[in-house]
């Protein structure tokens, strides 16, 4: 039986039906008039009742939440798998919260109402404990850790699941160099650097690895981090993007060296058709600069450890249309909006890093490069105009609303 | 006199403190140089602070950074907060359980010089060559010779290996002086907490500083041998550094705060004239904590690639702390509950202590939920979970516990004024600080970062940290003030200077004479001092007649034996083997004059004490 007849309530909810026809209903099927749903709705709706609470409460916990930049901050997640994180984290805030507003109230009764007055010189009983209390309080935060543990255990295996089989999934294996990052598609055969250009609404699996010392991949607005180990070790995670392009911001996260601070990447998630796009223009042959001396400079001074296209070496960052890039080394910002302290247009950036990349990334593999004037100018000039024109018409409308509200 | 056979130099001033091996002069020479340490690791943090105050400030260069980050957190956990909690348990632990001294005091003295050169060693890589740069964990392969090529963590290595050989030798030392020498009628469930805590911290020391040395011996190997522990390229394994560090550094977290636990429940009580609430469930929690604290440290290793199985238990492993841990902030809050709570300095610290070691904690549980971690980990969030653990727990602990023992250590009380005006500037400062850090990691920044781009919306954030720093300086320079200011005062405290100190300590002169009880006291019962005050006695009822007191003789060989490990510290620094050789001569030199030199100690006879007036 699943309703009490004499006051219109549901037994299982204690929900008020308020329907008079209940007698009838309930004496012809054995049921509340919701029947069987009807009974999982008020269930539905009693959970819901707490949900609201519990949201309640880490909505007040979580006031800055709101805060923080969309393409970098961990509270503002723009994927599921940052999602996924951040409601354990709102469920871990919310009963810490709890805890703390406990001792606190105590805690401030217990100043207030036992202090020392003047005159009161007595001694207080000297109380030796209260079992039943302990018990209260070594049994509730027990509960609270289940509470807690639950989803947590959950969450670990969901997000260590691997996906590199998925049909859709992106793979890409990351190598992380002091203080510069690698992505290479295996499935493309392709390398780029800095950029991890990755399609909209699609998983991606990483195969994270270090060329030299430990580092940490860390894009907070889309997934929280996996360290990169040497000697194959390879440590693997996946990620979510949004269903709309965007830029986010990605860290190095742990201590690798001197310019561990300036080890930025960028995820640029595009739409299909660009990535389709680019997908293919890194596939192109190269294009070398038309001037023959700067062409012949490029590829004697540069092209040793660089690579364009098919052109030249694998050992550092690939440069095929690093024209294109929000960066110029993940730390110069390409953009005319003075708001970083650090811009340029991607020309000046080029230009000032190669000018002496050690001032601009203390520790770098890369030397000063010795060229003449003419070199300078004619290979920055060269690199900046290196663009894959890869943006769909929708991308490019879609980067100068962002441009333009980022100016706002 | 039979007793007098044995003549003993008794020395004076400088060579006194050189030579000393009374646990009352030693806990002093910790606090002096761990408050010295302590004010060189803040002046580290005051400088990181000023060089994230704004965007890409230039006011230190990216090496110089990290190397004062790596060395503010080696010298505050090793050099600073480690020798205050020693000083503190050598002060106190041997007046708690009516000993006449530690049961090695030749031991303790050795742990003392060994610890100080040590940290001298580790800070004269300033001048010399370079401060060690790879963080206070030292990860492999950063802090190996391909990618650190300066002496800098070879001054870490070496450093620490010198200075954890003291507080291995402090670890064992208190142990056995806590199981043999107990006072008639003190049995284990009548020692106050603090005794208690620094009981299972000596135990955590004795299983967990070895691992620390085996990693650290490893790394020199690797260093200056050439070996291949930690060289991937050889089969080494970088993961192994990883694992041996923290199977050391989480049991060191412990290490750190039950000894501050033990403060709080002594201050506590006292301030509050309440017996500790739930006494034996506070040592069941300190001992669970102790436990537990073993099996935790792959929580530090949550983004490190484990595996699911792993990070699910390591985060259910970390959870469960906070259960013991939550009875002793119960058991402290209803110590308080119906108590008569007076307000001093050393109370408002310990007050300060309760909810911000909370705070701490329950970041601490949200750090364990390992998917959550993947976004906390290495960023700010942690800086601030940690700081929040370590000095408002700790340090504030530790204030609590300085202000509250000074007059028995000293002989003299803290000026109150200052000692409250520390607190405010301090626990003002700190919260000024580390609050705000919790956000600004979960907005995106990492930690160990030497500067950052303007527009992230990190810079308000940065800016109101480093004026909370600022007024934490002004707080700890106005206990330096305090300190002076009182130290030219008379010696006049009494023997219960708060008037109404429960444990033994309180019933001896302040400071103790150095046989501490002319008499061994019986103890009748839990806070012993306190229940003969109950029932009118002034004194405890000694166990013993009055007799000759053994004590044992002062020596200089620690010192030397010290100085020898530092001189051999210097020689494998710079492969300079011949000076490695005759530093450790003079070590072992100095074991073998230990060895055979025959010292019985020497004799305090009836007539001297009775002249001092008992």
């Amino acid at each position: 039986m699943l309703c009490e007849l004499s006051q219109n309530i549901c037994a299982k909810c204690h929900r008020t039906t308020g329907n008079t026809q209940f007698a009838a209903s309930r004496a012809k099927t054995g049921n509340c008039e919701y029947g069987r749903s009807g009974v999982d709705l008020c269930m539905k709706k009693r959970w819901l009742k707490w949900l609201r609470l519990t949201t309640l409460l880490a909505g007040a916990a979580l006031l800055l939440s709101a805060c923080g930049r969309a393409d970098l901050s961990a509270l503002n997640p723009q994927g599921a798998v940052a999602k996924e994180q951040l409601d354990l984290m709102k469920i871990s805030i919310s009963i810490m919260t709890l805890v703390v507003v406990v001792v606190f109230l105590i805690a401030i009764y217990v100043l207030f109402r036992f202090r020392r007055r003047p005159g009161n010189d007595g001694i207080p009983v000297q109380v030796e404990g209260n079992h039943k209390l302990e018990i209260v309080w070594t049994v509730i935060p027990l509960i609270l850790l289940v509470i807690l543990g639950v989803p947590t255990v959950q969450t670990v295996f969901a997000q260590a699941q691997d996906h590199s089989k998925d049909e859709n999934a992106v793979i890409v294996k990351v190598t992380a160099h002091q203080y510069w990052w690698e992505f290479e598609y295996p499935e493309e055969g392709i390398v780029t650097a800095q950029e991890l250009v990755v399609p909209v609404d699609s998983r991606i699996v990483i195969e994270a690895k270090t060329a030299d010392v430990l580092h940490s991949f860390w894009i907070p607005a889309l997934a929280g981090k996996i360290d990169t180990n040497p000697a194959g070790n390879v440590n693997r995670m996946f990620f979510d993007t949004p269903d709309k392009t965007g830029i986010f911001l990605g860290k190095c996260a742990e201590l690798c060296g001197p310019s561990h601070a300036l080890m930025d990447f960028k995820v640029k998630v595009v739409d299909d058709e660009s990535y389709a796009n680019w997908l293919a223009a890194m596939k192109a042959p190269a294009v070398l600069p038309e001037d023959p001396a700067i062409a012949d400079a490029f590829q004697k001074k540069c092209l040793s450890c660089h690579a364009v296209g098919e052109l030249g070496g694998p050992v550092y960052p690939n440069l095929t249309g690093i024209g294109d890039r929000e960066t110029v080394a993940g730390i110069l910002v390409n953009t005319d909006n003075p708001q970083y302290w650090n811009e340029g247009s991607v020309y000046e950036n080029i230009y000032r890093w190669l000018e002496d990349p050690q001032k601009i990334k203390p520790g770098n593999a890369m030397p000063k490069v010795e060229l003449t004037q003419e070199e300078l100018e004619g290979i920055s000039r060269y690199l900046a105009d290196y663009k894959l024109n890869y943006e769909s018409e929708e991308l490019k409308n879609n980067d100068a609303t962002s441009d333009k509200e980022e100016r706002q | 006199m039979a007793h007098g056979s044995h003549a003993v130099k008794r020395y004076t001033g400088i060579m006194d403190w050189l030579t000393t091996v009374d646990h009352k002069k030693i806990g002093i020479l910790y606090l002096l140089a761990g408050g010295f340490f302590f004010l060189i690791g803040g002046l580290e943090a005051v400088l990181i602070r000023i060089q994230l105050w704004k965007p890409l400030n230039d006011f230190v260069s990216p090496d110089t950074f990290n190397q004062l980050i790596t060395m503010h957190g080696t010298t505050m956990i090793f050099l600073a907060v480690m020798p205050v909690i020693f000083g503190l348990m050598n002060c106190i632990v041997p007046l708690q359980i009516g000993a006449r001294d530690v049961a090695f005091p030749f031991l303790n003295a050795l742990g003392f010089w060994t610890f100080f050169f040590g940290g001298v060693l580790l800070n004269v890589s300033w001048f010399l060559g370079g401060a060690p740069d790879a963080g206070w964990t030292s990860y492999v392969p950063l802090a190996s010779t391909t990618f650190s090529d300066g002496p800098g963590v070879d001054y870490y290595v070496l450093g620490l290996q010198i200075s954890g050989i003291g507080t291995l030798l402090g670890g064992i030392n208190f142990l056995v002086t806590i199981i043999n020498m107990r006072a008639p009628g003190m049995s284990f469930m009548r020692m106050p907490m603090f005794t208690w805590a620094s009981f299972v911290t000596s135990m955590l020391i004795l299983l967990a500083f070895p691992a620390l040395t085996v990693g650290l011996v490893a790394l020199m190997f690797d260093r200056i041998f050439e070996g291949n522990f930690f060289d991937p390229s050889a089969g080494g394994n970088i993961m192994l550094w990883e694992h041996i560090f923290w199977i050391f550094g989480h049991p060191e977290v412990y290490i750190l705060i039950l000894p501050a636990f033990g403060i709080i429940s002594e201050v506590v009580t006292t301030f509050s004239r309440k017996r500790l609430f739930g006494y034996s469930s506070m040592v069941f929690a300190t001992v669970l904590i102790g436990f537990l604290g073993f099996m935790v440290w792959a929580h530090h290793m949550f983004t490190s690639g484990l595996g699911p199985v792993a990070n699910a238990l390591f985060s259910i492993a970390t959870m469960l702390i906070a259960v013991p841990t939550g009875i002793k902030v119960f058991n402290w809050l209803f110590t308080l509950w119906g108590g008569s709570i007076k307000f001093t300095a050393p109370m408002l610290f310990a007050i300060g202590f309760i909810p911000t070691f909370v705070m701490g904690g329950v970041t601490g549980v949200m750090l364990a939920a390992a998917p959550a971690d993947y976004q906390y980990h290495d960023s700010y969030f942690v800086v601030a979970h940690f700081h929040y653990t370590i000095v408002g727990g700790l340090v504030s602990g530790l204030f609590a516990g300085v202000h509250y023992w000074w007059p028995k250590i000293f002989g003299r009380k803290l000026n109150e004024t200052l000692g409250k005006t520390t607190f405010w500037f301090f626990i003002i400062g700190f919260h000024m600080t580390f609050l705000i850090q919790h956000f600004l990691g979960l907005l995106g920044m990492p930690r160990r970062i030497f500067t950052y781009l303007d527009g992230l919306g990190f810079n308000e954030m940065n800016l109101i940290s480093t004026i909370g720093a600022m007024l934490m300086g002004i707080g700890v320079i106005c206990f330096v003030i305090n300190v002076f200011v009182t130290s030219a005062k008379p010696k006049h405290a009494t023997n219960d200077p708060w008037e109404d100190g429960r444990t033994l300590e309180w019933a001896i002169a302040s400071p103790a004479p150095e046989y501490n009880f002319a008499q061994l006291p019986l103890i009748r019962g839990y806070d012993a001092y306190w229940k003969e005050k109950r029932e009118g006695n002034k004194e405890m009822q000694p166990a013993e007649p009055l007799g000759p007191i053994h004590m044992p003789s002062p020596s200089i060989l620690p010192f030397f034996m010290s100085v020898g490990l530092f001189i051999s510290g210097f020689g494998f620094i710079f492969h300079q083997y011949v000076v490695a050789g005759i530093g450790l001569a003079i070590t072992l030199g100095c074991m073998f004059l230990r060895s055979v030199i025959e010292d019985h100690g020497y004799h305090i006879e009836p007539e001297e004490i009775q002249a001092k007036g008992v």
